[in-house]
């Protein structure tokens, strides 16, 4: 494999990296203020009313 | 990669989700829980003022507490410590996802070749409040307990589409080089509020306006700090990691 294709490589999981980890914050974002568990809900429910997130 | 963004994410969302914490106690909680008392009927909002009138208790008659606010102070008078310490939590958990995007998108700029500095790690970080927190509540005001609103679903799906458009319309306005992306930036931002937040016809509050929008202000300003904060820590850890 020749240096620019290495470089070309190495970019593609780069972002395929970024796309991973862009959905790992969005699914923990989720979890912690939107899922409507009742659990969930009233664990985090005075984080979620002042960071307002729609949550009931 | 991926595991150097995940630790970076995870200690400034750890460190940023305890200041949150802090200002949250320190600013806001008074508040929430206020609201919590008149939701629950243990305050009436107005009643001093229509006390003469003998008819006003009518009126002025608590509504009948939901049970999610009974339980709510249940739980409250059970364990604030047990209350507390999971807002603690949550805060972390969420400063945690917020910066997870936050450092996608440092990594995503140095692909790119743009080199983010501690310096603009605080813009960043600013970027992200009006992202995540600022744009949503130009629709969708943070609320206090008591608060009736529309369709949960589609308020989240309106929250969602806000933070991506206002996410792609900040970055493209801050490193778009031509009309055309300065253009189309303008638009994603404004995209949301034309079409603007499922809302209901009335209002149905519990709570003084004057407490909602003190929480409501106190909420924002808190969060900005915090993302101010986190934004700079999360690319002083970046570049330390970058370079080494």
């Amino acid at each position: 494999m020749n240096a620019l294709n290495q470089t070309a490589a190495k970019s593609a999981s780069g972002l395929l990296s970024i796309v991973l980890v862009t959905l790992i914050g969005g699914a923990i974002l989720f979890a912690a203020g939107h899922a409507q568990s009742a659990t969930l809900h009233d664990a985090a429910h005075d984080m979620r009313h002042a960071t307002g997130f729609p949550c009931h | 990669m991926i595991q150097r963004m995940l630790a970076g994410a995870l200690f400034a969302g750890c460190a940023a989700g305890l200041l949150a914490a802090l200002l949250h106690f320190a600013f806001v909680q008074n508040a929430l829980l206020l609201a919590e008392d008149y939701e629950s009927g243990a305050l009436v909002h107005f009643q001093g003022a229509q006390g003469g009138d003998g008819h006003s208790h009518d009126h002025t008659a608590p509504a009948e507490p939901s049970a999610e606010a009974v339980d709510e102070v249940a739980e409250e008078e059970a364990s604030p410590l047990r209350r507390n310490a999971l807002t603690v939590m949550f805060f972390m958990l969420t400063y945690t996802g917020y910066a997870t995007i936050l450092v996608a998108g440092l990594a995503l700029a140095a692909q790119m070749g743009i080199a983010v500095g501690a310096a603009e790690g605080v813009l960043w970080g600013i970027a992200g409040f009006v992202t995540f927190q600022f744009a949503p509540a130009m629709g969708l005001a943070p609320e206090l307990p008591g608060t009736v609103a529309a369709d949960l679903g589609e308020r989240q799906v309106w929250w969602w589409s806000t933070v991506v458009c206002t996410g792609a319309g900040l970055a493209l306005l801050a490193y778009g080089r031509t009309l055309l992306t300065a253009l189309a930036a303008g638009a994603l931002l404004a995209a949301p509020h034309v079409i603007g937040a499922p809302e209901l016809e009335q209002f149905f509050g519990t709570a003084p306006p004057e407490l909602a929008a003190t929480f409501a202000a106190r909420v924002l300003g808190a969060a900005l700090v915090t993302w101010a904060f986190m934004g700079w820590v999360a690319a002083k850890l970046w570049n330390g990691k970058a370079a080494a």
